[in-house]
């Protein structure tokens, strides 16, 4: 017998590390995405039982992947309907010992690239991947998107059913749509992780969550550079969380104080950003996790290698151009070439109507002219911002500039 | 689909349709939620969830294929020379 928290402790850490690749493998085994995901449940609800008589299994995993697999033929048996029978062969006439971990690519890999199909809609792609890879609860799932959960529930029915109806192949893409669809992968990551980042408290699990399927993602596909790019770019990014925001005031980099970012996630961002790097095969991720590296890097803010970073975003609208990363660009041109430059920049921009209705457009250009001691302009730019900012602590911020112009 | 099968004015249908010897064939497509439309522009292949739904396109015709999954589907899609122009929507049938 071993202590039950002892248990409960382990059980919860096999969840954590072992959840998705057992759904992944019973869907394999299967092609029924309930059935996988019920006997998965099972199967940790029987870890906590016997394990507490036996003990922790070596390889908790593959002890995870067994049970569960049991399960699945137990329920297939029970079920009398035909394709329940063709199911159960196919879960039957595989080696039950299995080849060992090393051998077999990784199954999750097949499941990352499922639930992210472009043929799903965005919202279900994201849903899905936290369900079946990251073992979050439907109802978890719907509160960190403030979404009801009977609606999170029917957005995850009707995309397990699109990809039976569809038939969307259970498989990683083959090499020559696999930069393609690597894309959406790495997207569904990002926002799961920028979901959390931006909110103050109650969905910060979120960012947690991206920053572990980063890191599922970087071991699962270890050659590929972005997956690196997206894991570094999360973690300089929290390293800087705790300084983000000051009494729900937004506090902008420049006056972030330093010494409560993270030494420890920016080393390992730093870290991850070097691997990706030598891979020598620049992608859009590792690009803004380099930029994020130049302001995790700079000991303080006039220190900032603007040129650098003017650099950095030339090269990110070369790879993936956007009116935003135009916008960003023309932020550090004029840090680093004069305020004059980067304003005829965010100038054409407000010209080119590409980012009408966006708050950091004028809120931008309100910065620019308040540097540039352009003040009445920099206010009414400010009051611009102020009525397009979509949240308290950025409407707080506005306002301060504001008044102490 | 058994249910449509048996239903009276179905069979009707069917039977009238036998009767003048008209029916060229057709299928019953899937709804939707199952459809995935595929664009090619400047040579890349962009792929979207759901129907087209502009309302002023139209569809200007139709190919029944056969595919091993929606990715090859979304392939052959991908090579029909209005792909580069309009869009392809790729829809399931009921078999």
């Amino acid at each position: 017998m071993i202590a039950p928290e002892e248990v409960r402790s382990a059980v919860d850490a096999a969840y954590r590390d072992e959840w998705g690749q057992v759904v992944a493998t019973l869907i394999g085994l299967t092609g029924d995405w309930d059935l996988a995901e019920d006997c998965a449940q099972d199967a940790f609800a029987a870890a906590l039982a016997t394990w507490a008589r036996d003990g922790v299994p070596a390889r908790p995993g593959a002890w995870l992947t067994t049970t569960a697999r049991h399960q699945a033929t137990d329920r297939l048996r029970r079920d009398t309907t035909g394709a329940a029978k063709v199911r159960q062969l196919a879960v039957l006439k595989r080696d039950p010992i299995g080849p060992s971990a090393e051998e077999i690519p990784d199954e999750r890999l097949r499941l990352i690239f499922t639930c992210c199909h472009p043929a799903l809609p965005f919202p279900a792609r994201v849903a899905l991947t936290l369900r079946t890879l990251a073992g979050l609860s439907t109802g978890e799932i719907a509160k960190a998107f403030l979404t009801p959960e009977p609606t999170m529930a029917q957005r995850l029915v009707r995309a397990k059913r699109k990809i039976v109806e569809a038939g969307i192949p259970y498989r990683v893409p083959p090499a020559e749509q696999l930069p393609q669809r690597l894309t959406a992968v790495l997207a569904v990551l990002y926002l799961v992780f920028n979901e959390g980042y931006d909110d103050e408290d109650g969905r910060r699990a979120l960012a947690a969550e991206g920053i572990h399927l980063a890191r599922v993602l970087v071991r699962i596909m270890p050659t590929e550079p972005e997956a690196r790019g997206v894991l570094a770019l999360m973690l300089l990014l929290e390293a800087r969380r705790a300084s983000r925001t000051s009494d729900g005031v937004l506090v902008t980099l420049e006056n972030q104080d330093r010494s409560q970012w993270d030494r420890a996630l920016i080393a390992e961002g730093l870290a991850t950003l070097d691997e990706a790097l030598a891979m020598r095969r620049s992608g859009p991720y590792q690009v803004q996790a380099a930029i994020a590296a130049c302001h995790a890097t700079a000991p303080d803010a006039a220190a900032t290698d603007w040129t650098q970073i003017a650099a950095l975003y030339a090269e990110l609208t070369r790879l993936a151009p956007s009116p935003v990363v135009d916008l960003n660009r023309a932020v550090a041109i004029a840090m680093a070439d004069g305020i004059s430059a980067g304003l005829a920049l965010v100038d054409e921009l407000a010209e080119s109507g590409k980012l009408d209705g966006y708050y950091l457009l004028p809120a931008t250009r309100a910065d620019l002219l308040r540097r540039d001691s352009r003040l009445a302009e920099a206010a009414t730019a400010y009051e611009e911002a102020l009525k397009l900012a979509p949240t308290d602590a950025e409407r707080r911020y506005l306002t301060a500039r504001l008044s102490g112009l | 689909m058994e249910q449509i099968a048996a239903d009276p004015a179905h069979r009707a249908y069917e039977a009238e349709l036998d009767r003048r010897g008209a029916g060229r064939g057709g299928a019953r497509l899937r709804p939707v939620a199952d459809a995935t439309t595929v664009r090619v522009r400047d040579g890349e292949m962009l792929v979207s969830d759901g129907p087209f739904a502009e309302t002023k396109d139209f569809i200007g015709g139709l190919d029944i294929i056969e595919c091993a999954d929606l990715d090859e589907a979304i392939e052959l899609a991908a090579r029909h020379p209005y792909a580069s122009s309009g869009c392809i929507e790729v829809r399931p049938v009921w078999e």
